[in-house]
C-alpha cells in the first residue's frame, strides 16, 4: 500500500468517525416520562454523608418518577473535573457551586440554568445570602450552606500557654502566637501545600485593612493599585516572620490524613488554624474516636486597629448547587428547593454538617462553636467571599499561587500584588 | 486493507486529538463556550517567557540528566551482580523488581507517610545516630527535587535492571571464555565484550528513561503538587495547574503541544542518530 493510498483511508476514517458521532447525540433525548438527576457534590466524609443519601431517599419519595443519582466526589478531584464535564453533551444535572467568579464564568458561557422564575417562591426565605450565587440579578445557583473564615483553636493549649481570652485584635493575636510559642506549643497548623489555606490569611488581612468600597469595586476592575493591598501582604510577612507555623508546613496537606493541618489541631499538636466554618467536620474525621474534638474553639480573624475596614468585617462563602443547562425543569429546581426546605436545613444545622441558610432554622445547630460562627455571621457588617472564589478563576489561582510563594519565602508583598496585577491584565 | 483497523485507532486516538490541541492552542479559551478569542501564537509566547515555565523544563532536564547519570550505573551494577550464580538470585530479583510493579500512586503515597516531618525516615536516621541529616525532605526548596529523585528512581531502577538482565543472557559464554583465554581481565572482559553486547537495551532503556523523565507527573503531582511555590514542578504539572486549576484551557494546551513538540523531536533524533543501527539488525552491519 502506498503512502496516498493509505492517507486516502486515514481521511475517510475520520469522515466517518465523525458521522457516527454527530448521529448519536442526534438520536438522544426526548424523554418525558421517567427522569434522572445526576448530582454531583463533594461530601465524602463527616455527617453530610447520611444526610444526603437521606435526603435522596427523600426526595425520590416525594416525587415518583424523578431518580436522583448521587456521584460523590472528593473535593479537589471535583475542581478538575467540572469545566471538563460541563462542556461534555453529558454535564451533570446538579452540581456543587461556590457562586462568586466561577459561577460568572459558567454563566457567561451558558453551561447553567437560569433560575430565576423556579425559585422566586421562595428564595427570600434564605435572606441576603442568596447575592453571592446570582449574576446580574439572576439566581443561577443556590446556597444551602453559608459560614465564615476563623481561628478553630486548642482552649486547653491556650490555657497552658496562659492565654485568658481569645485575641481581638491583631497585636493581640501576635502577642498570643509568641506566648504559645515560648509554652513549646506550635501555634498555628496550616495546609500550605493546597495554597489556599495561605490565602486565607493575606484575604483576610485585606478585608481588615482595605475598605468595603475597595473589597467591592476590585472584585469588578481587577485594579489593585491602593496601597491596602501591599499592606495585607506586609502584615503577612510579620507573621511569617514571627515563625508561628509547624515544622515543614510547606508541604502540609489542609485535609487529608492525620499529619494535615486540620489533624495537628484535632489531635492536639498544634493550637490554632484559620479554616472555613467545614472544619469540625474535617478534624472528627482525622480522630481515632472519630468525635470533634472538645477541646475545640472558635474565634474571628482580630480587626486591625486604625485601619479602614469596618471592623466585625468577614471572609466567608458557602456552598450550593447549580443546575446545568442540559437538566430536567422544573425537577431540578424542585430539587433544589427541597435542600433548602426547613426540614433539610434543620438537619444541615444539627448534623453539624453546614451553616443553614433558611430563616428560622438557624437554632436548629447544636454545637456551641457553629453557633459561635452563625452569630458572627448573621451580626457581621460585611462578608467577603474567599477572594480565590470572588475573582475569575484565572485571577484566583494566580492570586493563591504568589501568596503561596511569600510564604515559601520567594516573593515580597509588593511582588504578591504585582503578580495579581499582571493576571488581571491578561483577562 | 488489513491496515485498516489499526490506522483508524491511529487517527482517531492520535492525529485527531494532536490536530485538536494545535487548534486549542491558538485560543485564549477558559474550557466554557465556543473558542473566539483567536491570539495566534501568544500562548507560546507567554509559556517560554513564564519564569515559572522555564523552571519546570529545567527542572525535566535537570532530571533526565540525574537518571542518565545515577540510574545507569547503579542498575547495571546490580544487574550483572544479579547474573551471577549465587543463593537467593531468585528472590533477590524479585526484591528489586517489585517497586516496579506498585503504581505511581501508590508509591507516592507511601513515601509522602515516610517522609513527614518526624516520620519513619527521619526516625530511623536519628535511630541509627544521624539526626544531624534529618531535612524538611518535601518543604526544602532546595530539596524537594531530588527527594523525588529519589523516590523515582527507587520506582524505576527494576525496570531497569530487567531490562538488563534480560539484556545480558544474550551474551554468549563463549565470548567471555574466549576473551579470558586470550587474557583478558575480568574488568576488560565487561567494558570490551559485555557492555557493547549490551549496547541495544542500554539505548532502549535510555531512550524509555528520557521520555519518561520528560514527561514525569503522577509522583510529583501527588507528593507535592509542584511545589512548594514551584520548586518541584514539572512541564506536566505546569500544564495541568494553568489548565484545570485555573481553567486556562487554550493556554495549557500550547504547553502541552511543547510538551509534545519536544519529545516527538527528541523520539525522531534518536530514532536517526542512535537507534538505526540497532533498528537495521544486529550489532554488525549488514551488507546491501
Amino acid at each position: 500500500m502506498t503512502i496516498w493510498k493509505l492517507l486516502g483511508l486515514a481521511a475517510l476514517i475520520t469522515a466517518a468517525a465523525t458521522a457516527l458521532l454527530t448521529t448519536t447525540t442526534a438520536s438522544a433525548g426526548g424523554k418525558e416520562q421517567s427522569q434522572t438527576l445526576v448530582w454531583w457534590h463533594n461530601v465524602t466524609q463527616g455527617p453530610g454523608v447520611k444526610l444526603y443519601k437521606d435526603i435522596a431517599a427523600e426526595f425520590q419519595k416525594q416525587h415518583p418518577g424523578i431518580t436522583i443519582k448521587a456521584v460523590p466526589l472528593q473535593n479537589e478531584q471535583f475542581k478538575t473535573k467540572i469545566p471538563i464535564a460541563l462542556q461534555s453533551d453529558s454535564p451533570p444535572d446538579v452540581f456543587q457551586s461556590w457562586g462568586g467568579g466561577g459561577l460568572v464564568d459558567q454563566q457567561k458561557a451558558g453551561k447553567v440554568a437560569d433560575l430565576t422564575k423556579y425559585v422566586k417562591p421562595w428564595i427570600k426565605s434564605i435572606g441576603g445570602t442568596a447575592a453571592g450565587w446570582q449574576v446580574n440579578g439572576k439566581q443561577y445557583a443556590v446556597p444551602y450552606s453559608v459560614g465564615v473564615v476563623g481561628f478553630w483553636y486548642n482552649k486547653q493549649l491556650f490555657k497552658q500557654a496562659g492565654i485568658a481570652s481569645a485575641p481581638k485584635t491583631w497585636p493581640q493575636f501576635l502577642a498570643a502566637v509568641a506566648k504559645l510559642k515560648q509554652a513549646g506549643i506550635t501555634p498555628i497548623a496550616i495546609g500550605s501545600k493546597d495554597e489556599w489555606p495561605d490565602a486565607f490569611y493575606w484575604d483576610y488581612l485585606a478585608t481588615k485593612l482595605c475598605s468595603k468600597p475597595v473589597m467591592q469595586s476590585s472584585a469588578v476592575t481587577y485594579n489593585f493599585g491602593n496601597p491596602c493591598w501591599t499592606r495585607a501582604g506586609e502584615y503577612v510577612q510579620r507573621l511569617l516572620d514571627a515563625g508561628p507555623f509547624q515544622n515543614g508546613f510547606l508541604a502540609t496537606p489542609a485535609q487529608q490524613g492525620a499529619s494535615s493541618s486540620a489533624g495537628l489541631v484535632a489531635n492536639g499538636k498544634a493550637a490554632m488554624e484559620l479554616q472555613g466554618h467545614w472544619n469540625p467536620g474535617v478534624m472528627q474525621a482525622l480522630t481515632p474516636e472519630n468525635k470533634v474534638p472538645s477541646f475545640l474553639g472558635w474565634f474571628p480573624f482580630p480587626n486591625v486597629p486604625g485601619s479602614k475596614a469596618i471592623p466585625g468585617s468577614l471572609l466567608g462563602g458557602g456552598d450550593g448547587y447549580a443546575c446545568s443547562w442540559k437538566a430536567p425543569q422544573p425537577a431540578c429546581a424542585q430539587f433544589l428547593a427541597y435542600i433548602d426546605s426547613p426540614s433539610v436545613q434543620r438537619r444541615v444545622g444539627s448534623t453539624g454538617f453546614g451553616l443553614p441558610v433558611r430563616r428560622g432554622t438557624e437554632n436548629s445547630v447544636k454545637d456551641p462553636n457553629l453557633r459561635t460562627v452563625l452569630k458572627f455571621r448573621s451580626t457581621s457588617p460585611f462578608i467577603q467571599l474567599y477572594l480565590d472564589q470572588a475573582y475569575s478563576a484565572e485571577i484566583g489561582q494566580a492570586l493563591n499561587g504568589a501568596i503561596a510563594k511569600q510564604f515559601a519565602g520567594k516573593a515580597t508583598p509588593a511582588q504578591v500584588v504585582a503578580e495579581i496585577q499582571s493576571a488581571a491584565k491578561r483577562k | 486493507m488489513f491496515l485498516a483497523p489499526a490506522v483508524a485507532l491511529y487517527v482517531i486516538f492520535l492525529i485527531v486529538p494532536v490536530v485538536q490541541a494545535v487548534r486549542y492552542s491558538t485560543y485564549d479559551w477558559n474550557g466554557l463556550g465556543a473558542l473566539s478569542d483567536f491570539v495566534g501564537l501568544d500562548n507560546y509566547r507567554e509559556a517560554f517567557g513564564d519564569p515559572a515555565f522555564r523552571q519546570a523544563m529545567e527542572h525535566n532536564g535537570i532530571l533526565v540528566a540525574l537518571s542518565l547519570v545515577f540510574q545507569l550505573p547503579l542498575a547495571l551494577g546490580v544487574a550483572l551482580l544479579l547474573n551471577r550464580r549465587m543463593r537467593g538470585r531468585g528472590l533477590l530479583r524479585v526484591v528489586f523488581f517489585a517497586p516496579y510493579v506498585l503504581s505511581e500512586a501508590i508509591t507516592a503515597v507511601i513515601f509522602l507517610q515516610l517522609l513527614q516531618p518526624d516520620g519513619l525516615v527521619d526516625e530511623i536516621l536519628r535511630g541509627m545516630g544521624l539526626g544531624a541529616l534529618v531535612q524538611l525532605w518535601l518543604a526544602d526548596l532546595g530539596l524537594v527535587f531530588y527527594t523525588l529523585f529519589v523516590v523515582i528512581t527507587w520506582k524505576y531502577i527494576g525496570f531497569a535492571i530487567i531490562l538488563f538482565l534480560a539484556g545480558l543472557q544474550g551474551v554468549p559464554d563463549e565470548l567471555h571464555e574466549a576473551a579470558a583465554m586470550d587474557g583478558a581481565s575480568s574488568w576488560q572482559s565487561l567494558r570490551l565484550v559485555t557492555l557493547p553486547l549490551l549496547g541495544p537495551t542500554i539505548r532502549i532503556w535510555a531512550f524509555l528513561t528520557i521520555i519518561g523523565s520528560i514527561q514525569l507527573f503522577d509522583i510529583v503531582w501527588i507528593m507535592t503538587l509542584g511545589g512548594p511555590a514551584g520548586a518541584s514542578s514539572t512541564m506536566a504539572t505546569y500544564m495541568v495547574d494553568q489548565g484545570v486549576n485555573s481553567y486556562r484551557i487554550g493556554y495549557a494546551t500550547s504547553v502541552a503541544v511543547i510538551l509534545f513538540a519536544v519529545c516527538f523531536v527528541f523520539s525522531i533524533l534518536y530514532q536517526v542518530f542512535v537507534l538505526r543501527r540497532d533498528v537495521r539488525g544486529g550489532t554488525t552491519r549488514m551488507a546491501g
